[in-house]
């Protein structure tokens, strides 16, 4: 059998130096997660509105978000603000914060998108059902777009955790920068712990999105 | 004569400058069946959707028992249980079952008992060959199944007056039947209701008046055996004949 390293793991506390890395991109992640959630509930709902003004900075915001890299955003909000403004973001503040940016874009264009799928007869039916003010929002609406809106954040959310891979880049020493350093201590006793260490990385990011990604499979076969 | 259920007066209707009715006055009697025809985009829908109070009116009046019917009145909730509708395009709503389809709005719109209201869902179901699929959601039901559910949710709300806009025109020719029969009972147990249908045999059976739209007015008000076979207006000869096939 090949020599694939893994005993460098079990060397000191380096799985729990692992565990306490992912530990940090998951923190990060689930901030980034709740607070795109809330306000991209918020905006999606806003720019349903008439109001082209909104809509038009809207537009830009999103179009502004999906072309740029999340890594050159991360760049950008970590190094430019230090030299531009002065700002001495934390390297985990600033990746929250960018990640908080995106996941709003994304998450609002999934409201958005969720609301104008529901077919205006499902408003007027249940109006002519006789429900007013906010019941025909929190009977039929709300229900519906909620059932269309989580299979396609879920998907979001992985998403987001899976590119939390970035954040080693402004010096956040999360699961991937402390399998750097590991494999790097043990470059001479152990010049293949790479793979074993790698793998392990891949294990636990695996652990981390895969419940995730099969409740979204089962909601999303359950409601359809 | 039996006492006036629904008058409209002078009823106008305009998108921007579009008038879609034009002085529409009908009267419509406790247990009177009306059927309205017309040439598509005449206006049937709309005069429907304005009884619902589903589109603002720019003139005239609708009243229900003499109450008036306004977008914005603050009785339009307590009239629109008194009015019950069903739609062309099924518009059950997916996310519910059949049986919760049905008591939504009896139960959080009138606060009757839930297990009153099932009661009398059951026995809805039953009439119209379906209480074997109260626990189905819509997708799992055909068209024709569909809006017969639709029919039993509008009726569960004791509505005074039942308006029925094309509920056949989207459904395969096999099941227009079984729903034309609900609504052919339901006349017979002398409901009030005004159906807008392109089905002209239907029509001819079910109507105690029949309403003929052409753009936006109201051109014929008879009984079915004068229209059909003696229309007054050119109009209404040009609409009937469409529905005749001949060699020519
Ligand atoms: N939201 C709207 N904005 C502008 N015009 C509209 C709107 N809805 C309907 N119209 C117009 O109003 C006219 C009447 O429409 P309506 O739906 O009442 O016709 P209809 O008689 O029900 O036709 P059909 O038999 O095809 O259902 C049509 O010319 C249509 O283009
Ligand atoms: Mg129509």
């Amino acid at each position: 059998m090949p020599d694939l390293g893994i005993e460098v793991l079990l060397k000191g506390n380096n799985l729990m130096r692992l565990l306490a890395g992912l530990g940090v991109a998951l923190k990060i992640s689930l901030i980034a997660i709740g607070l795109s959630i809330l306000l991209g509930i918020l905006i999606g709902m806003l720019v349903n509105g008439k109001n082209p003004i909104i809509k038009g900075i809207y537009r830009v915001y999103l179009e502004f978000i999906r072309i740029m890299p999340q890594l050159v955003l991360l760049f950008l909000v970590y190094f430019g603000t230090t030299r531009a403004f002065g700002w001495d973001l934390s390297g985990e503040t600033a990746a929250v914060f960018v990640f908080t940016l995106w996941g709003t874009a994304e998450m609002s264009d999934l409201v958005r998108g969720a609301l104008i799928s529901i077919p205006k007869h499902q408003y007027e039916s249940s109006e002519a059902l006789g429900l007013h003010r906010s019941q025909p929002y929190f009977y039929v609406i709300i229900p519906q777009t909620v059932r269309r809106l989580l299979p396609l954040s879920i998907n979001l959310i992985t998403r987001m955790i899976k590119t939390t891979s970035l954040i080693l880049m402004i010096g956040v020493v999360e699961v991937l920068k402390v399998a750097q350093q590991i494999i790097e201590a043990n470059r001479m006793s152990s010049p293949n712990a790479a793979f074993g260490i790698y793998l392990t990385v891949f294990l636990l990011y695996f652990i981390a999105c895969w419940p995730i990604s099969r409740l979204a499979a089962y909601l999303e076969k359950r409601w359809r | 004569m039996a006492e006036e259920l629904l008058t409209i007066e002078h009823l106008t209707k305009q998108y921007g400058e579009n008038v879609i009715l034009d002085d529409v006055s009908l009267t419509v009697h406790k247990g009177e069946v009306i059927v309205v025809v017309g040439s598509s985009g005449c206006g049937k829908s709309t005069l429907l959707r304005c009884i619902n109070a589903l589109e603002s009116i720019q003139g005239g009046e609708i009243c229900l028992r003499g109450e008036k019917i306004e977008q914005e009145g603050k009785n339009i909730t307590v009239l629109r249980q008194k009015i019950g509708m069903v739609f062309q395009c099924y518009e059950l709503f997916p996310h519910l079952t059949v049986l919760n389809n049905i008591l939504l709005a009896p139960v959080k719109v009138q606060k009757r008992r839930e297990e009153e209201v099932k009661a009398e869902a059951f026995e809805l179901l039953k009439r119209v060959g379906l209480e074997d699929k109260a626990n189905s959601y819509p997708r799992q039901l055909s068209g024709g199944q569909k809006q017969r559910i639709a029919i039993v949710r509008a009726l569960c709300m004791h509505p005074e007056i039942l308006l029925f806009d094309e509920v056949t025109a989207a459904l395969d020719p096999e099941m227009v039947r079984e729903v034309l029969d609900v609504i052919l009972e339901l006349a017979e147990q002398g409901r009030t209701m005004i159906i807008v249908t392109h089905e002209m045999q239907f029509a001819k059976a079910v109507a105690d008046r029949i309403i003929f739209i052409d753009d936006g007015k109201i051109i014929e008000n008879s009984k079915p055996e004068q229209f059909f076979s003696h229309p007054e207006t050119e109009r209404a000869k040009q609409f009937l004949n469409m529905f005749e096939y001949k060699r020519k």
